[in-house]
């Protein structure tokens, strides 16, 4: 007969052994480096980096800086958001910012106009029906060559059982291949006026926030979410649990590759134009944010909430160097030492969490 | 409705030129707990494996709950009622109780929503609950992660799926290879009140003491053949051992091995 008033196996429990959320950790860490900024900026340049230390009392904040700050990472952070799903199925995608470069050119090629100054435009790619497009065209466009490149992604990982490192690093080749040869290195510019709409002013943060809430709920309220976990935490229970692994592994890649797409969308409508070096290693950068936001490269851990605050450690970091009058070299380095540290932190976390276990 | 639950007629697995599987005939009546054991490689998982659609048979044939099947996959086996604790735990560990009870098979809202249709936390939560209660297994906090908990705790959550979802039969396969005394103890309570409740079982034990305790009938395998069926209260442990070493072979059995 059992004895149902036991715990399993008389086993006592520990309610402090309640999980701590992540994102709190990263949270902390954010206001740390506000509060290091703040005491620098007070000691080297006697102002303050967000608030603002002037006598008005208008505003508690410098409003311009928290917007360069937001701005400066919205076109990564989407493309982070995709990684963030991608790492947590214990994936990578190296090749968002390669894709990044490829969608730009091809996607504005489809937003041309037609004259220019009185002229026809000279960086015209495609003939006259091509141009003065309505604005839906090139979105799409861009939104379909970012996911072709994911599913090819997500194909290669699921299908082919290549691993993701070696998958996204050709595509990420391929795909900057792709930018240089489509207007042979020249660079395509004139949108429309419709086009340039997108990326302008604060647009690119709306998006971004919005795509980040959007996912979010996704991550935690959906079976496409709990299966993306389930895939990175044990993909082998995954399977068993009769997940289809590879159909869902499919999708993920395919969402990151769209976010980066639209992501090149936004990027080209912001700068009026289009390079083929463009995004050039955003990949990196989306990744750092994901990593700095508490996503573990094992899989199964991390969230996009992690991930936007993440991104806005790397643009306190990168506002605050500028703002202390130090140069970008000191930013990458401080910016490296961050990322090992948040590795090294989670590893550190996870060690300790399976000793206690 | 017929009192067998599980037959396997000439069930058969070859691994390339490895027999891993021959000829394998089972019964299984319902309500009943059968133990299968044997040496390691003598083919009881293979037999498991056949039986639960995670590998696809050489040929023979399963008649599950009056009905000759053929499994796809693991999925179809679940949705057909046959539950299974593996060896190696199928667990998430992220996730937590209800998750990793429900996964696979969530319970949703809005279906149309396709692979985005919304989770349904309540529902699954409050089942969680139920067959938590229904196999006495008790679980703190069942909104922790897998990850905090221990060993003994973790085959419960794998086990206490049979009792949520109603199943007709349970396979275990070694479900207290890797646990403490205590927590063995517990799986066993669980595996008993499952008997009580008339749920169908096989277990795949190597533990003499744990068969002789748990289960009305044993079935010995030896290199991919079954060669003995015996009542529990018919034999002893070194009977079992004289079988699975291959020192004597059920008459039924014989020029099999």
């Amino acid at each position: 007969m059992s004895d149902t008033s036991q715990g399993t196996g008389g086993l006592s429990y520990d309610k402090t052994k309640r999980q701590w959320p992540n994102e709190l950790n990263v949270l902390a860490a954010l206001i740390l480096i506000i509060v290091i900024f703040e005491i620098l900026g007070a000691i080297f340049m006697g102002q303050s980096l967000l608030f603002d230390s002037r006598d008005r009392f208008d505003s508690i904040f410098n409003e311009a800086r928290l917007r360069i700050i937001i701005i400066q990472v919205a076109i990564i952070g989407i493309i982070a958001i995709g990684v963030t799903q991608v790492i947590i199925t214990a994936g990578i995608d190296l090749s968002s910012g390669s894709v990044v470069g490829a969608t730009a050119m091809i996607a504005m090629s489809f937003a041309q106009v037609a004259m220019v100054n009185g002229g026809p435009n000279p960086k015209a790619i495609f003939g006259p029906s091509f141009l003065d497009l309505p604005v839906v065209i090139p979105v799409l466009v861009g939104l379909m060559v970012g996911m072709i490149a994911g599913f090819i992604n997500g194909a290669l990982v699921a299908y082919a059982r290549i691993p993701p490192f070696i998958a996204t690093l050709g595509m990420m080749l391929f795909a900057r291949g792709v930018a240089q040869w489509w207007s042979l290195g020249n660079p395509v510019s004139f949108p429309t006026e419709a086009y340039a709409v997108i990326g302008s002013g604060m647009n690119p943060v709306i998006i971004f926030l919005g795509l980040a809430v959007l996912f979010h709920l996704v991550m935690n309220y959906t079976v496409y979410g709990k299966h993306t976990y389930a895939i990175g935490s044990n993909e082998a229970a995954a399977r068993m649990s009769g997940i289809n692994v590879p159909r869902h592994l499919l999708l993920v890649y395919v969402i990151a590759g769209m976010l980066a797409g639209l992501a090149a969308v936004i990027l080209t409508s912001k700068n009026l134009t289009a390079q083929s070096g463009m995004g050039l290693s955003y990949e990196l950068e989306a990744i750092a944010m994901a990593v700095i936001g508490g996503v573990s490269l094992f899989g199964g851990r991390g969230s996009i909430i992690g991930t936007v605050i993440g991104a806005l450690i790397i643009g306190v970091i990168t506002s605050g160097f500028t703002f202390l009058r130090l140069g970008a070299f000191y930013q990458e380095m401080v910016l490296g030492a961050i990322i090992v540290g948040a590795v090294a932190l989670d590893q550190w976390q996870q060690k300790r969490a399976a000793a206690r276990a | 409705m017929s009192d067998t639950i599980l037959e396997t007629k000439g069930l058969t697995k070859h691994y390339g030129g490895v027999h891993a599987l021959e000829d394998a005939d089972f019964i299984l009546k319902r309500g009943e707990h059968v133990a299968i054991m044997g040496d390691n490689g003598a083919g009881k998982s293979t037999f498991v494996r056949q039986i639960t659609g995670v590998e696809q048979r050489t040929r023979g044939t399963i008649i599950f709950d009056g009905q000759e099947v053929n499994f796809a996959g693991p999925l179809d086996a679940r949705e057909a009622g046959i539950e299974t604790v593996f060896q190696t735990l199928a667990l998430a560990d992220h996730l937590n109780v209800p998750d990793n009870l429900f996964l696979g098979r969530e319970k949703t809202k809005l279906n149309w929503l396709g692979p985005f249709r919304i989770l349904d936390y309540k529902g699954m939560r409050e089942d969680t609950l139920a067959g938590l209660e229904r196999t006495g297994v008790k679980i703190p906090n069942i909104k922790n992660s897998i990850a905090n908990m221990s060993g003994g705790q973790r085959q419960c959550v794998a086990i206490a799926r049979t009792a949520t979802f109603a199943s007709k039969l349970t396979i275990m396969d070694e479900p207290t290879a890797a646990l403490g005394v205590q927590e063995t103890a517990q799986v066993e309570n669980i595996v008993r009140t499952l008997k009580e409740q008339g749920e169908s079982l096989i277990l795949v034990s190597h533990n003499m003491r744990q068969v002789f305790d748990l289960v009305d009938r044993i079935i010995v395998f030896r290199r991919g053949r079954m060669v003995a069926n015996l009542d529990k209260n018919e034999t002893d442990g070194q009977d079992v051992v004289a079988y699975i070493t291959g020192a004597k072979t059920g008459a039924e059995f014989e020029g099999a091995a």
